[in-house]
């Protein structure tokens, strides 16, 4: 950082990267359940939650919710990219969509040799088999080019499209869902187009996504770097490359903790990360910390979002201890 | 045209800009603002002796360009507390998070917690307050007026200094380039002694226990030929 720089042209140019990252924005909101307590109100809260994050990235949005899962089963969230997903349209779209997708979990079903489930929810949908999890996400990758794989695990579902967040949350019935822990992005696009594939959160893994709020300057170079390691990328999207470099890392053995340090070294950037993993959550910035993030902790429940007013009607939230966290210090939460 | 304050503005049915439009054209009187959670501007550009006191934690900006007005906020504050406050006097019960006092001019913020990253970021003749803490950078490039500290400072601390002048009482995790430990003189105990009066401090910390950081004026041209400017602004060698 700057207690190296030697002149002050150099100490100018950092408070004009301080100033260009200030001026661009995304929010965050995510929320971890440590008890039962409000599990059933998981989707309704991160859904107020979200509203609040609406104008600091009102261009899309996206949700990762880590519900009910069947033990041993794996349930891949796909998005079909190649079609409108049909807000408003005309009669019969619904059903459209549902031939679709039977169509691709019977596809998928006689590829692995085994029963697939489907629901449809749009142009998103969820399918769930006891089956290979791996070896059905490469199916639907290699066979169904009008489509991608937004998430796969046990728990994990994701969605996100382009438009207000709060038609985004309607949509997809953020506020019906039920589970441990959620994870919320409002989008303002920066380093790549606005589309929904650019939308976050994105996977990094089984069970595992993450949301950014910031830009990263050197994922052309990373990028390069992790498909040598054979990671493939659907986007042109800078988070895309984070998520893949923790996918990378987490695959060659690293923890989430030890992933993310070995990310604070390698990823050059403006970043404020939340991280979801199968039973924990985590928190990143980065060294110089510019992008904004707050978080809250009760006995019941832990919230972080990019700004107090998503946290200001989550229930106990007076009595919450609140806190901005540090700079390059990883935070995360585990359920026990 | 001059109207009087209304005792309560309960911001769970009014909004923002009419709070601001209705303390705007107050001259005189105080008031009380319920239920912020988290709004920004709250307070913003307030330009007469007014007194206003927030119940609840406040979002970016909030007594942001502030003139004369006291502003008094009961919980948090998020970023850019009193930012370019000209004069007046801005208090926050709890933390304040990033650059808190940013580029203010004059007038006197006091934030009785901890204050995030930047606190005092180009300060320009602020007063500034901190019961607890300030994060990393503060008083980046900070050019007049004082940082009092109660507490730590996080890392590169007065980095790129100009003649403002910090006091600690703490630790400082590391000076930022151009910022050195300099000798607290007489002067410099009664800066921070009026200064804790001001804040209601006094009792919480005595102004010997306080080291003081300046500028080294490696980096910028300082000719000993400018030093009555350099007096004018406030600001001794």
């Amino acid at each position: 950082m700057s207690r190296d720089s030697s002149t002050r042209g150099e100490a100018i140019s950092l408070w004009g990267k301080v100033a260009l990252a200030f001026s661009t924005m995304c929010g965050i909101a995510g929320l971890f359940l440590k008890t039962e307590t409000h599990r059933h109100d998981l989707g309704r809260l991160t859904a107020l939650m979200l509203h609040e994050m609406r104008d600091r990235g009102p261009d899309s949005a996206g949700f990762a919710v880590y519900g009910e899962g069947r033990a041993g089963a794996t349930k891949l969230t796909v998005l079909a990219e190649d079609t409108e997903p049909g807000w408003g349209a005309e009669a019969g779209w619904e059903a459209g969509w549902e031939a679709r997708w039977e169509a691709v979990a019977a596809g998928l079903g006689e590829a692995l040799g085994t029963e697939v489930s489907v629901r449809s929810i749009r142009d998103h949908a969820v399918l769930e088999t006891m089956g290979d999890g791996d070896a059905a996400r490469r199916w639907l990758l290699a066979n169904q080019p009008g489509l991608d794989v937004l998430s796969h695990g046990e728990q994990l579902e994701i969605y996100k499209a382009v438009g207000d967040p709060d038609l985004v949350a309607l949509h997809y019935d953020l506020a019906g869902r039920t589970g441990t822990h959620a994870i919320a992005h409002t989008r303002m696009a920066t380093e790549s187009a606005v589309t929904t594939n650019g939308s976050h959160p994105f996977a990094t893994g089984a069970d595992t996504c993450l949301v950014h709020n910031g830009s990263l300057s050197n994922h052309n170079q990373l990028r390069r770097l992790l498909e040598k390691q054979g990671e493939s990328f659907q986007t042109e999207n800078d988070t895309e490359v984070a998520a893949g470099y923790m996918s990378w890392r987490i695959r060659e053995g690293d923890t989430l903790d030890l992933a993310l340090k070995k990310a604070l070294v390698e990823l050059d950037g403006f970043y404020t990360f939340a991280i979801g993993i199968k039973d924990g959550f985590a928190i990143l910035r980065d060294p110089i910390a510019c992008k904004p993030a707050v978080i809250a902790e009760t006995d019941d429940w832990v919230a972080m979002s990019s700004e107090y007013r998503a946290l200001a009607q989550l229930p106990g939230v007076n009595d919450a201890e609140i806190w901005e966290p540090e700079p390059a210090e990883i935070y995360t939460w585990t359920l026990t | 045209m001059s109207l009087a304050l209304p005792d309560t503005f309960d911001l769970a049915d009014t909004t923002v800009r009419e709070l601001n439009r209705s303390l705007h054209l107050a001259e005189g009187g105080s008031c009380t603002v319920l239920n912020p959670r988290g709004a920004h501007s709250v307070a913003a550009g307030l330009t007469s002796p007014i007194d206003v006191t927030v119940d609840g934690s406040v979002g970016y900006y909030c007594a942001g360009m502030n003139q004369q007005a006291t502003v008094h906020v009961n919980g948090n504050a998020s970023t850019g507390l009193a930012e370019n406050i000209m004069s007046g006097t801005v208090r926050v019960t709890g933390n304040a998070t990033m650059s808190a006092g940013a580029t203010g001019h004059g007038g006197l913020v006091v934030v009785e917690g901890n204050a995030g990253a930047r606190c005092g970021i180009s300060m320009k003749g602020v007063d500034i307050v901190v019961g607890g803490n300030v994060g990393h950078m503060s008083a980046f490039m900070a050019q007049a007026g004082n940082l009092v500290v109660l507490g730590n400072a996080g890392d590169d601390l007065g980095d790129s200094l100009y003649e403002a002048r910090l006091f600690v009482r703490g630790t400082v995790a590391s000076l930022g380039a151009d910022a050195v430990e300099k000798e607290m003189g007489p002067e410099h105990l009664g800066i921070v002694a009026d200064l804790l009066e001001k804040a209601d401090m006094s009792d919480a910390a005595n102004p010997s226990e306080f080291r003081r950081y300046g500028t080294a004026r490696q980096l910028y041209n300082f000719h000993i030929d400018d030093i009555d400017a350099e007096l004018a602004t406030g600001a001794t060698p």
